[in-house]
């Protein structure tokens, strides 16, 4: 079982990321969770959302403790929280910056295995809008193969409707640009 | 069969409560029960459900509008949670009475105060003794599958009781997984059209619900308790053949690993897939441990109870609410009352978590097994204690 953790600020989508890669993953016959920190959470301030992803059953309603994956939205959260919290040893963080890998470890002495990508920029080009859920799904796609980039296309398209083509290509763009 | 979809627990609610083919639904929306009642409406608006969705102003008006509509022979749902399910208090233990078979689904939410928006049992603790049949489902599916369960049993000719179908709020209420959805004639083959033995009719005038003076009082109550006493061969009996349809399968107790088992947790509700986690995890170190929940709440399921228990040298019961100057939980208290006189009787601890929204983790589900191990021992411990406390 893989367990994700999405860091975002309200109104960026980070729960609506999360439940893109649930419905992704359950289309491909697997089991997935997905569900928001429950509160009254604020438009602009820290969220978090989360994902389990297995082939069997899922058995358990605690919230992530221990991610094996930790995605970030926003690049301005890694000054107010600590997104490495619990991250497994061989976890990897999703960051979307436009920084290097090298800038962002001397800054936030993040030891953890990382993906850098620079969302906003990609998103911006292609939404008009700094809005980055779905362009980080290409990054997490790449950077994890927790499921198919393709399988992201339905719900994609289902969520979205007519601007769906666009956040399929800006995750097709992230994933491609993604180490 | 059907495939599984991905989607949110409320909105397979609204989609059970789709293919029963309900006829009214009187609803008013609070945290967490919102997205059930908001997909509903949507549900009607856009023709897919032919159905009256009455937006009351108030849950006192949801129940009252309920019991007129399953009077009239209408089969009738909503949905609460806590400070609504308080504000229908007084009309929940009405419906009963007037044997109006109204299926209602609870996204459980602490009582406040502190104000809390959160998950335990506190709002259907204080309802327990409405009446009305009550389960509680650990998942999606379950959910799904005890509403479809909850209407058959209710409208049963010999049942005629309305029915609550418990699911935590949040913890299942917003979360997305794959659950099995059958189509509306699918269902068809389970559910049959309602046929009401007594309704309002102004052609054929009856009055429902007048007072019940000293003389006819207790005679009504004894009904209500013995109906509510005999619906369980109904509600066990519609359970088989839920599972020889759809292959499903449901008991009023349902235990897991519980063979050769010293101690056994016994969880209602979400925690118990937790928990399933947990008893595996110490079932690999050798720890001779099970799990044992209710599904069926009430009537609470006496035999099987003490059927189920035989054997178990300890009970760690977990509550999931304050019985408040009762010392203990009221699920606790209930199993302890259920032994007494009974002719095998394992020590029962009692441990009460999960208050107000906060986790009952595999760890912590550890710890409890371990204490109760401990005070099996020792053959004493304390009468009960909150797990999970922050220390100050």
């Amino acid at each position: 079982m893989i367990e994700i953790r999405v860091h975002g600020r309200g109104g960026q989508g980070a729960v609506t990321s999360t439940e893109l890669i649930a419905l992704a993953a359950i289309n491909e016959g697997k089991y997935a969770q997905a569900f928001p920190s429950f509160g009254p959470e604020r438009r602009g301030a820290p969220v978090m959302a989360f994902v389990r992803i297995g082939d069997t059953p899922i058995r358990t309603r605690e919230k992530v403790y221990r991610p094996d994956i930790v995605v970030v939205l926003d690049p301005t959260i890694l000054k107010i929280v600590d997104v490495t919290t619990g991250l497994k040893k061989d976890g990897m963080v999703i960051l979307n910056t436009s920084k290097s890998e090298k800038e962002i470890r001397k800054e936030f002495g993040i030891k953890a295995r990382m993906a850098p990508v620079n969302a906003t920029e990609i998103a911006m080009r292609h939404l008009g809008r700094p809005i980055t859920n779905t362009t980080m799904l290409g990054a997490l796609i790449k950077a994890t193969h927790v499921i198919d980039v393709e399988s992201m296309e339905e719900p994609l398209k289902k969520r979205f409707g007519r601007i769906a083509e666009k956040n399929l290509n800006a995750m097709r763009e992230a994933y491609q640009e993604t180490g | 069969m059907p495939k599984k979809v991905g989607i949110e627990v409320s909105l397979a609610v609204s989609e059970a409560v789709c293919a029963a083919d309900v006829d009214v639904i009187p609803a008013y929306p609070v945290t967490p029960q919102t997205h059930i009642v908001e997909h509903l409406s949507e549900l009607v608006a856009d023709g897919e459900l032919d159905a009256e969705f009455m937006p009351v102003e108030s849950e006192h008006s949801a129940m009252s509008a309920c019991i007129g509509a399953a009077a009239v022979g209408a089969r009738t749902f909503t949905a609460t949670s806590a400070p609504g399910l308080a504000l229908m208090h007084e009309i929940v233990f009405i419906a009963p009475s007037l044997r109006t078979p109204i299926v209602m689904v609870i996204a459980n939410r602490a009582l406040s105060g502190p104000i809390s928006i959160w998950n335990d049992h506190s709002d259907i603790m204080a309802q327990r003794d409405c009446g009305w049949i009550q389960t509680f489902a650990e998942n999606g599916q379950e959910v799904f599958d005890l509403i479809i369960h909850a209407f058959r049993v209710a409208e049963d000719p010999e049942v005629l009781l309305p029915m609550i179908v418990n699911m935590d709020g949040f913890t299942l209420s917003h979360v997305i997984e794959p659950i099995e959805l059958l189509s509306a004639s699918e269902v068809s083959q389970y559910l049959k059209p309602f046929e009401p033995q007594l309704v309002l009719d102004p052609k054929n005038p009856v009055t429902m619900g007048p007072v019940g003076v000293p003389e006819l009082y207790t005679e009504a109550r004894q009904q209500a308790e013995s109906v509510l006493n005999g619906s369980k061969k109904v509600i066990v009996r519609a359970w088989k053949e839920f599972a020889k349809l759809y292959g499903r399968s449901y008991k009023p107790i349902e235990t897991y690993r519980t063979e050769g088992a010293e101690v056994v947790l016994m969880t209602m509700g979400s925690v118990t897939e937790t928990a399933m986690t947990a008893v595996d995890r110490m079932r690999e170190k050798g720890i001779e441990v099970g799990l044992m929940r209710f599904r069926l709440w009430r009537p609470f399921p006496h035999e099987e109870f003490r059927r189920a228990v035989r054997g178990i040298k300890a009970l760690a019961v977990v509550d999931r609410a304050i019985s408040f100057g009762a010392q203990g939980g009221p699920v606790c208290s209930k199993v302890k009352s259920a032994l007494y006189g009974a002719p095998y009787q394992p020590q029962v601890f009692g441990f009460i978590s999960g208050l107000g929204g906060r986790d009952i983790t595999v760890e912590m589900f550890k710890q409890m097994v371990k204490k109760a191990i401990r005070y099996a021992k020792k053959g004493e411990g304390p009468v009960y204690e909150l797990i999970g406390v922050r220390e100050r």
